[in-house]
């Protein structure tokens, strides 16, 4: 299983590398979302330094919409959501191939957004352990989440629009904990204690979608 | 086969059309009770004065709208089990999705209205408001999910998937949301000296049974509208059949009709449309096959203009 999520996951990232799509999308719009919520709250700097974390992980989901439509739009041109049916690959190990590769997309773009809100809503680092963990177990837990419903949708007419429907509210337990997780390591919150806590429901949500989908994945890939 | 059923293909309708009818009667019975009792016969409350009326709806429709997710979880859980694997547990899946859908919304309309007068708000970042709310999106994810996808086995598998995933979010979400913030009341009548007393509890109990009643009724409708959609489905399968049958038997040597050559809408002169029998080929035998191809380099014939 972990050969062949490497293989996968691999295969993932080249395509990647080679169009360079993802990146050169997902990034410029991530960081235009950013600049976009500075508009909305007319540039007030304190407001912008509380609001920075929840800011931060709304636009790390939305990055991750696109990065997870990509993931599957690959599989969908010139029948190869049929070869990788039938590779012989474990399905468990391509929804950990493909979860991977999301992963790893959306961290490249996370280390970029953490840059962005360090100079545009002039955020300080208090906790950088909680910081980088939390940043680490929520991206497993959207990539995952993203993986086994974008898994769901391959082959419908109105997945596009789906996902978001799907995924939107299924984040919302990621944006909530990750948010108050941040808000500890950026020493906006009372002590770093309560951003472990959070830490450790973001572990819950990602083991339960990580879960499911090794479960799932198989028999969503042949039926869909 | 019932007396009531056309002759179909599909599953059996089930209930009784006597059963729904009574069901249907009580629920309204029990809800004009409700409604006399707590509009006219339960005394306004020491502390909510006239507000407490909306308890009379809030809690039940509340609580149904629980009942609904819940049966659509268990519905997909036993359609996920091999075991166990069978259309019932999707159709009842996707009626408690949708009808919970419809308590849910009444839920959130009337917590809404109770937190204006009580909060001063119409919405507050509550923990149990938060996620009725995000029940509420999944749960038109889910129909909207069902909606988009044709294949029964894949419609089953696809939405019971999402609705096993939903259970589990909100479990985490409870959690989620109760640490960050909670303002809701807590329970009223499952504590072991409950807050309400009198006409007050007698009216609170009547709008469980009622809504209980109303939340029965609609599913069992809505699993008929499911078992219905079937057997049209059925229906729709079984006559393209056939209509494939009879173009199949008009093709056949010596079979019904005179083949395609004898039929006006697939009458043309481009390429595959060479209908006609080639010279010397046997009586009825047209269109495809041994002499359908046109003469070098002359028009192809066709049977009918």
């Amino acid at each position: 299983m972990w050969r062949d999520a490497l293989v996968v996951a691999g295969k993932d990232l080249r395509i990647e590398r080679r169009s360079w799509v993802g990146l050169n999308q997902v990034l410029p719009y991530a960081l235009t979302v950013l600049l976009l919520f500075g508009f909305a709250f007319d540039q007030d700097r304190s407001l912008l330094a509380q609001a920075a974390p929840g800011l931060y992980w709304l636009a790390v989901v939305f990055a991750g919409l696109p990065a997870v439509q990509r993931s599957f739009a690959v599989e969908a041109a010139d029948g190869a959501a049929d070869g990788l049916r039938m590779s012989g690959l474990e399905p468990a190990g391509i929804f950990l191939g493909k979860a991977a590769a999301v992963a790893l997309q959306l961290l490249v773009a996370q280390a970029v957004l953490a840059g962005g809100v360090a100079v545009l809503f002039h955020s300080r680092l208090a906790g950088p352990g909680l910081l980088v963990a939390s940043a680490l177990v929520s991206t497993a837990g959207v990539a995952g989440a993203g993986v086994a419903y974008g898994a769901l949708l391959v082959g419908l007419r109105a997945r596009e629009t789906l996902l978001p429907l799907l995924l939107a509210p299924v984040l919302a337990p990621v944006v909530l904990a990750a948010t108050q997780a941040w808000r500890s390591a950026l020493g906006l919150s009372a002590g770093p204690g309560g951003g472990w806590r959070w830490f450790g429901l973001l572990a819950c949500f990602t083991v339960v979608y990580l879960a499911g989908g090794v479960l799932s994945f198989g028999a969503l890939m042949e039926e869909t | 086969m019932r007396q009531d059923e056309p002759a179909s293909l599909g599953p059996a309708l089930p209930f009784r059309p006597l059963t729904t009818r009574a069901l249907g009667w009580s629920a309204l019975a029990a809800l004009a009770v409700t409604a006399w009792w707590g509009l006219w016969v339960s005394p306004p409350d020491v502390v909510q004065g006239q507000l407490v009326r909306i308890l009379y709806v809030h809690p039940a429709v509340a609580t149904m709208c629980y009942v609904g997710f819940g049966l659509c979880a268990l519905g997909s859980l036993a359609w996920l089990w091999p075991r166990t694997r069978s259309p019932r547990w999707d159709r009842l899946a996707v009626a408690g999705a949708e009808v919970g859908s419809v308590f849910c919304l009444a839920t959130l309309v009337t917590g809404s209205i109770w937190g204006r007068a009580t909060w001063g708000v119409w919405w507050t970042w509550d923990p149990r408001l938060t996620l009725t709310a995000i029940l509420f999106a999944m749960s038109l994810g889910y129909l909207a999910l069902r909606r988009g996808i044709d294949k029964p086995q894949a419609r089953s598998l696809a939405s019971s998937v999402v609705a096993v995933l939903m259970a589990l979010t909100v479990v985490v979400d409870h959690y989620a949301t109760s640490w960050w913030n909670s303002l809701h009341q807590g329970t009223t009548l499952l504590q072991p000296n409950p807050t309400v007393h009198g006409w007050q509890l007698a009216t609170m109990l009547a709008s469980f049974v009622a809504f209980g009643l109303v939340f029965a009724w609609m599913m069992v409708h809505r699993y008929r509208v499911e078992v219905m959609e079937e057997r049209y489905e059925d229906e729709l399968l079984q006559a393209a059949l056939a209509a494939r049958r009879s173009e199949v038997a008009l093709l056949e040597p010596g079979g019904p009709g005179t083949g395609w050559a004898g039929r006006e809408d697939w009458a043309g002169d481009g390429p595959g449309r060479r209908l006609a029998p080639a010279p010397g080929s046997p009586p009825g035998q047209a269109g495809v096959g041994a002499g359908a191809l046109p003469p070098a380099g002359g028009r192809p014939e066709v049977g009918v203009r």
